[in-house]
């Protein structure tokens, strides 16, 4: 017998006695999705809303907020940057990238967390590699509670699929926070309309 | 195999005084941030009892949700292993990294894989594996285990992470600022990611009904490691499974505000589908669980989805730390886990506990935790597995407590003790109580001597 066979085999000698499966509501009752408690949630995990220019210029915004950098790479046509994730070959490329700049599918007002996948990375390692993450965010995408965003088809098509909430970090010596961890060291949310 | 003495295993952890003073704060901190959050959330009672029942009701149906899962991934384009044991575990990961001539694996932190012994067992046979988390890095480097499922290097001091940083990877021996260490760690890592050939995570679950492999991380580690390496692997546990997208939200809710007191953790990752050109398998492993699950009283402990609040609530892990239980699973969940694997071997593990019922409170499955160490408590002593100075006080004190007039006896006789005996009466190696404790001083009358005097036969005031 192979092993997976006498394991099932096992289990199914071993399982107790059926116990039902309970429907889970949604606790979304009058929950808010707006963006000041998207920006109240994420502000708690490290990470931070920006209010989008005036004249629309995110690409100059961007070079302001994050004025020694070199290389800003997007994966969204509406930022140019100075490298084009379309010329990545191999995900290790990434490694020397500044700032990395993505538009996420949606937020999560609950806890400030954004959805993304490869169908908005390209490569999903623009996320980690990267020294700082922006993430455009339409206002208007962002559903109310974890409830209802594992509704969300995506996790039955993305291949890879992440909340992010904040920039990476970690409390492993002595309870000290420490943003940047192994990956991002910030993380900036702008609230733009997708086009 | 011998017998792990937990007792004495602590009692050098309690003689580091500043150790045990961090530790204890450190996680009675973790414990009041769950609190708060916790009870930020209006539904979390009702919460809690839905993740209970949707992993009876998975654990009851494992068969079904395993081949489930199964059949997903493997539409999915990943490959499925099937390990009996620790060492079947071991052998799969082998023979997947060399059939794709894999050297130098990254990994994220997995109590699974540490379970299985796997990291000494690749490493003799030729494989570099980079413990990838600060905290499982530091214990890597340390050659020590970890001693806490979330937070490994909880019972260090800064001053001894860079002790171990210095000697291993060339930090500078007389800074231990914390930012310091930690981005050292950060760049000392970094290159392995870019040349790894593999990289590895374990699960914090796994979804029948999509083949997705989820897990919940905040330094980014889990995710490099799966998107740069061309070969990836995933160890899962069989209990790991859950049976729709739909429930991974009742849990992700919970477990980060209740292991660490933060709404969730900085990454919820979800792997369904190998990235083009890539490939990637999934081990699901046994060693132990299906025989747990047919444990009339003990198949519950299957539940656990691994936050470690039963840890930093309990009063015996925060003084005793997590390696004075000699085992992969430390604190109450550790105790009812652990004999399973080895009831000799760990018999003396469900006496680590003062029954205080904590740790089956903050539990986010309802795992009834205590009554566990309580039966375990039955098991040990019906099989003879107590030790002799354990079994003697018990039975004595078995008499003793069975018996008003022999208890009244001996609570006389001890308060007067407590105040004239020498100390080498009291604190004597048949007393473990009061090895690292100071008995408190008797008080001037017994309650009963008390109660006789300021009450009437029948409970009133006189």
């Amino acid at each position: 017998m192979s092993s997976r066979d006498e394991i099932l085999a096992r289990v199914r000698q071993n399982q107790p006695e059926p116990r039902p499966l309970p429907s889970v509501p949604m606790f979304d009752v009058g929950l808010p999705t707006s963006i000041d408690t998207f920006k109240t949630n994420l502000n708690r995990m490290g990470g931070k809303v920006v209010d989008p220019p005036a004249d629309g210029d995110l690409d100059a915004l961007i070079w302001e907020l994050f004025p020694d950098v070199r290389v800003v790479c997007s994966a969204t046509p509406e930022v140019k940057g100075n490298l084009s994730i379309d010329t990545i070959r191999s995900p290790q490329e990434l490694n020397d990238v500044d700032v990395g700049v993505v538009r996420a599918l949606f937020g999560v007002a609950e806890t400030g967390s954004l959805w993304l996948s490869e169908a908005q990375y390209k490569v999903n390692a623009l996320g980690f590699l990267s020294q700082h993450l922006v993430v455009l965010l339409d206002p208007g995408a962002i559903v109310a509670n974890m409830h209802q965003a594992y509704q969300h088809q995506g996790f039955v098509e993305a291949k890879y699929a992440v909340f992010m909430t904040g920039p990476s970090a970690t409390a492993d010596i002595e309870g000290i926070l420490i943003h940047g961890a192994q990956g991002i060291r910030t993380m900036t949310v702008i609230p733009v309309s997708a086009r | 195999m011998k017998r792990i003495d937990h007792a004495e295993a602590s009692s050098k952890f309690i003689k580091a005084k500043d150790h045990l003073d961090f530790h204890d704060q450190r996680l009675w901190d973790l414990r009041k941030k769950r609190d708060r959050e916790s009870e930020s959330i209006p539904e979390w009672q009702e919460l809690r009892s839905l993740a209970s029942a949707i992993k009876e009701h998975t654990l009851t149906h494992l068969a079904d949700f395993l081949e489930e899962f199964e059949r997903n991934a493997a539409a999915n384009g990943v490959k499925v292993h099937w390990a009996k044991d620790a060492s079947e575990h071991n052998q799969i990961v082998l023979q997947i990294l060399e059939s794709r001539r894999a050297r130098t694996l990254v990994k994220a932190k997995s109590m699974l894989t540490d379970e299985c012994e796997m990291r000494p067992f690749l490493e003799n046979r030729g494989i570099e594996v980079i413990e990838t988390d600060l905290g499982e890095r530091i214990q890597q480097l340390d050659d020590e285990p970890p001693s806490h499922i979330v937070v490994p290097a909880v019972h260090k001091l800064r001053t001894d992470v860079s002790r171990v940083f210095a000697a291993t990877i060339g930090t500078d021996a007389k800074n231990s600022d914390v930012h310091y260490l930690a981005e050292s760690q950060r760049q000392h890592t970094r290159p392995y990611f870019l040349k790894a050939d593999a990289g590895m995570i374990g699960a914090n679950f796994a979804v029948a009904e999509t083949g997705t492999v989820v897990v919940c991380t905040n330094e980014g580690n889990a995710d490099l490691s799966m998107l740069l390496p061309k070969l990836q692997i995933a160890s899962i546990g069989i209990e790991k499974m859950i049976p729709r997208v739909e429930h991974l939200a009742v849990f992700i809710r919970m477990l980060s505000r209740n292991a660490l007191g933060s709404p969730i953790t900085q990454l919820t990752s979800h792997f369904r589908v190998p990235r083009e050109g890539t490939e990637m398998h999934i081990v699901l492993v046994d060693n132990g669980r299906s025989e747990r699950l047919g444990m009339a009283d003990f198949w519950y402990s299957l539940k656990c989805i691994r936050c470690g609040a039963c840890m930093n609530t309990c009063p015996v892990y925060r003084r005793s730390g997590g390696l004075s239980y000699g085992a992969t699973y430390s604190g109450p969940i550790g105790v009812i886990i652990d004999p399973t694997f080895n009831l000799r071997k760990y018999s003396a593990l469900p006496f680590a506990s003062t029954l205080n019922g904590s740790c089956t409170s903050v539990c986010p499955v309802r795992i009834n935790i205590h009554e566990q160490i309580y039966k375990w408590r039955q098991v040990i002593a019906e099989r003879h597995q107590l030790p002799f100075v354990k079994k003697e006080a018990m039975q004595i004190a078995g008499k003793v407590f069975g018996s008003p007039k022999l208890y009244r006896a001996a609570v006389e006789a001890l308060g007067a003790s407590v105040e004239h005996l020498p100390r080498f009466m009291l604190y004597n190696p048949l007393n473990a109580w009061g090895r690292q404790r100071e008995v408190p001083p008797a008080p001037a009358s017994t309650f009963r001597h008390w109660y006789l005097k300021n009450r009437t036969k029948e409970g009133e005031r006189k």
